[in-house]
């Protein structure tokens, strides 16, 4: 078994966790930041698979503009939801 | 609204069919996959024959910007549309987005980074035509300096304004323009001379990628909130 093997079971193995615990997270933020990591994740696998176009445009729109899109939703909802729960704190859009 | 999906539960004997269902699916695709033997040698060998008609030397430029470069132009008509959907109503003055913040660890940072992604998103831009890179990476590479930039308050993008609303039709109306322009030379839509292809595509590319990093900042600066309602944000 060669290392180049052992490196894309390893990737392989880690974007279908990564996608997993994304979709199941309840906390909104915990998500948003797993699908970023997946998104970096991902960018390595287009690499690996010799489609570097693919990766720089993955790491760029993937993994960096839609996770700041994502942020900017979230800390939307966050600034919405604010006023009805005061009392409770902040960090309840899960 | 996010409580409730995280309730709803589907009951044991539908979610087990549902699995099943679903891995009996992905079982049948990795299985046809897998028989149908090595997959089709694609149309490589006729682009690599092709390739130095088309003016540059990377084989994904040239199918995105010459021999398939209808495609590319309805991608960026796709994005002009995104931009009219979520542009500020014209003549509306907007609000400040975010209170200029007085981080100097960031303006610092931004100081030092932004000047820097925009020398390498034109590199990008640049080297398209011989490595990977292009149009769409350089300008998501400049919107994330926009986003930058626009995440200290210091500056704001308005895209209501005229200009702005020009710049983010530019790589649409120059990509048009030029395909309706050698048109009148070669009497086909999109037929580039080969002598001027390379420059007609850098040409091409460099408004594409103006209008994409416009287009993208312009989807970021749209889900911000306003400043009043965030002054003790996360």
């Amino acid at each position: 078994m060669d290392s180049g093997f052992l490196i894309d079971l390893v990737l392989a193995a880690g974007v279908l966790i990564l996608a997993w615990l994304s979709l199941v997270a309840t906390n909104l933020f915990k998500a948003i930041v797993l699908f970023i990591s997946l998104g970096l994740l991902v960018t390595v696998v287009w690499v690996r698979l010799g489609a570097v176009d693919v990766a720089i445009a993955e790491a760029a729109i993937g993994a960096g503009l839609t996770g700041a899109l994502l942020l900017a939703a979230w800390r939307r909802l966050w600034s919405q939801r604010r006023p009805v729960r005061d009392a409770s704190g902040g960090d309840n859009v899960s | 609204m996010f409580h409730k999906l995280d309730g709803a539960k589907l009951p044991l004997g539908l979610r087990l069919i549902c699995s099943a269902a679903i891995a009996a699916l992905t079982a049948v695709l990795i299985a046809i996959v897998i028989l149908s033997g090595p997959a089709a040698p694609g149309l490589q060998a006729e682009v690599a024959a092709q390739l130095a008609r088309s003016g540059v030397d990377n084989p994904v430029t040239a199918v995105l910007l010459n021999f398939r470069s209808y495609d590319t132009l309805l991608e960026v008509a796709v994005l002009l549309v995104v931009a009219v959907a979520t542009m500020p109503a014209p003549g509306r003055r907007l609000r400040p987005a975010l209170a200029p913040t007085g981080d100097m660890v960031l303006i610092g940072l931004i100081d030092l980074v932004v000047p820097v992604v925009v020398v390498v998103g034109a590199y990008l831009l640049w080297v398209g035509a011989y490595a990977p890179g292009g149009a769409f990476q350089a300008g998501a590479l400049l919107a994330g300096a926009g986003v930058l930039v626009s995440i200290t308050g210091r500056f704001q993008f308005s895209f209501g304004a005229l200009p702005a609303r020009a710049i983010l039709a530019l790589g649409l109306l120059t990509f048009t323009v030029t395909a309706a322009a050698v048109a009148l030379q070669t009497g086909v839509f999109f037929q580039y001379p080969t002598a001027a292809a390379g420059v007609l595509i850098l040409f091409i590319e460099a408004a594409a990628t103006i209008s994409i990093a416009a287009t993208l900042v312009l989807l970021y600066g749209s889900l911000v909130p306003p400043a009043r309602e965030q002054e003790s944000g996360p």
